[in-house]
């Protein structure tokens, strides 16, 4: 019986980001987003530096930064789609007043809000995929370039759409549906922010600055899964021949270590943590 | 332990009220929003909610309905504890706040519903519950581009649909034209017709004092009055126009009943179990005392002037 709420809840909540206009902007953005990048890489390679054409190395690593800069901009409207799809989903819905006639039903509220955690799961994951997909094809077309770990880096950009989305969730049993969107996103990018400033205190041999990237990786791990994504994408034997200390973690769009099996589960147990934390508090909440 | 076997108990009780709620309280910050209200609502019995804005009434129902924490107090739905969602498998709602999937056209939230309840509902019976709203022609259209009016009643389609044992109605006629009222009040008569218990909130008095079995109503959230409509409106009342009153006809006027008095008008309160040769009895008597008789009006109290008694002798008791 919960099993079928879940999944009735799932699909009613992938029906409303379909039905909604969420997906036509979000396809819109994504396209307008594969456009520039392929046209940016074929003037990449065609484009004369100092009186000469990149060779192919240099055009690899560009192309392995460029990757990650598009990838980082997919990841943006992944995370900023889904966060601003979960403040609506369930503080809109208690606002508006359509939550009181579905939780009147025989349902936990658990149940509900899970399945719209799975509906979101699917969405986010389902664009990354799409999109991710479609980039690595524009850059191997135009650059030749194939990112080593495409798998695993797709897998774990869907991963940081999911602990953005879960946030965006957590936060919507809370306070208002704008609030929670505009929360979610600022604590997202204040996070990425926190990893570059890591990243700087690494390079530099600044322990104390460092830690800042590592405390909010801890807490937030939506930078840290988009450190060990850009690692699957870029070439290593390239990074290795031209990484230098600038770009063993003081550059934003390179990464020098993949993730460990650790932080992967951290990430797995922040997720049911704030799942359980969200479900508390909504099971909770007068409507 | 103890809880199962309450919880046992409770469920094998006989003749288990379609909902139930005892002392419930809640408060909202610094406002006490209900303050220790019971009522039941019997099988297949009709129950009007009354009362003045911020009564407590929606309040009352949200915490029947699990929608709200009662801060204490006791709810059973159709015999279990409300607390347990299947309680619920029963209950239709159509609430205050009405609002459905916008995206969603009128047909898919009606089998939205019916999924979520877990009961088996053909096709043709809800298509047909769609055509007892009026919303036949609409099934395929999506619910954002109805009008008010329409939303409700597709709220209502929504409380019928699931073979509800009791169906909770707040403000249901709010948005509805008059010929929607008098389909309300239709379909509310069916309902009592088919066995179905109602629990009814709704300013339009006349609606409840039409339908309904029994009224509870709320005042500051305490229940101020309760019971069958007889009890609550008390027997009939008589209006009279006289001139040349005697001191003695005032004896007599007042042996039938409880007398008011403006200039020439009399109103006679009346027992509810009256002898029918009361009114030409006291008439009579009433000539042979001298005194002129311009008019005699029988009359009943309405339930709107008892409402209006109840709440303004609250306010009176509250200014002193």
């Amino acid at each position: 019986m919960n099993a079928g709420i879940v999944l009735t809840i799932a699909a009613l909540t992938i029906k409303e980001s379909a039905r909604r206009k969420v997906l036509r902007a979000l396809a819109l953005l994504t396209v307008v987003l594969l456009g520039l990048s392929a046209w940016g890489f074929s003037m990449m390679i065609t484009i004369e530096f100092d009186g000469g054409v990149m060779t192919t190395g240099e055009a690899k690593l560009v192309a392995s930064q460029m990757l990650n800069l598009v990838m980082f901009g997919l990841s943006l409207i992944a995370a900023l789609g889904t966060a601003f799809l979960a403040g609506p989903t369930l503080a809109g819905e208690i606002e508006s007043g359509i939550a009181l006639a579905v939780l009147a039903r025989p349902v936990h509220r658990w149940a509900v809000l899970l399945g719209k955690w799975l509906g979101l799961v699917v969405f986010g994951s389902g664009f990354v995929v799409v999109a991710g997909l479609a980039q690595f094809l524009i850059v191997r077309f135009i650059v030749g370039y194939w990112p080593p770990h495409p798998v695993t880096g797709l897998a774990l950009l869907a991963a940081q759409t999911t602990v953005l989305l879960t946030l965006g969730l957590l936060l919507s049993t809370a306070v208002s549906p704008m609030a929670s969107g505009i929360m979610a996103v600022g604590l997202f990018g204040a996070t990425w922010i926190a990893g570059v400033v890591g990243g700087v205190g690494l390079a530099l041999g600044n322990e104390g600055v460092a830690r800042i990237g590592t405390v909010s990786q801890i807490l937030l791990p939506t930078d840290g899964l988009w450190r060990g994504a850009m690692n699957a994408f870029q070439d290593p034997i390239v990074l290795a021949r031209f990484g230098g200390p600038a770009l063993e973690g003081g550059f934003p769009f390179l990464s020098n270590a993949p993730l460990t099996p650790a932080y992967l589960t951290w990430t797995a147990v922040w997720v049911v943590l704030v799942l359980g934390l969200a479900a508390l508090s909504f099971r909770r909440r007068d409507l | 332990m103890i809880d199962d076997t309450a919880t046992r108990l409770l469920t094998e009780l006989p003749p288990a009220s379609a909902a139930w709620g005892s002392g419930l309280r809640k408060r909202y910050r610094r406002r006490v929003a209900v303050d220790g209200v019971s009522l039941a609502v019997g099988r297949g019995e009709v129950v009007g909610l009354l009362g003045p804005n911020g009564a407590g009434k929606t309040t009352v129902i949200k915490m029947l309905l699990g929608l709200v924490r009662p801060d204490a107090g006791e709810v059973l739905l159709l015999g279990r504890p409300a607390r347990d969602p299947q309680a619920r498998a029963r209950v239709g709602y159509l609430p205050e706040l009405f609002r459905y999937q916008p995206w969603l056209t009128a047909a898919e939230v009606l089998d939205l519903h019916v999924r979520l309840a877990g009961v088996i509902v053909p096709d043709r019976d809800r298509r047909e519950c769609l055509a007892t709203v009026g919303l036949a022609d609409r099934a395929g259209d999506r619910v954002g581009g109805f009008s008010k009016g329409m939303q409700q009643r597709l709220g209502l389609a929504v409380a019928l649909v699931a073979r509800p044992e009791l169906i909770v109605l707040d403000e249901p006629t709010s948005a509805l034209d008059p010929i929607g009222r008098a389909d309300v009040r239709d379909l509310l008569l069916s309902l009592k017709a088919r066995q179905v218990a109602v629990l009814l909130n709704s300013h339009l008095i006349g609606e409840v004092e039409r339908v309904c079995d029994r009224a509870v109503i709320l005042d500051k959230g305490r229940v101020a009055a309760s019971g069958t409509l007889t009890e609550l409106l008390g027997g009939r009342e008589l209006r009279l126009r006289l001139d040349g009153v005697t001191p003695e006809a005032e004896v007599r006027l007042a042996a039938a009943g409880r007398v008011r008095r403006t200039g020439e008008a009399y109103t006679v309160e009346l027992p509810a179990q009256q002898d029918p040769a009361t009114v030409p009895d006291l008439v009579a008597d009433l000539v042979v005392l001298g005194v002129r008789v311009h008019a005699v009006e029988p009359g009943r109290v309405t339930l709107e002037e008892r409402l209006l008694d109840i709440v303004r002798a609250d306010q009176a008791e509250e200014s002193r």
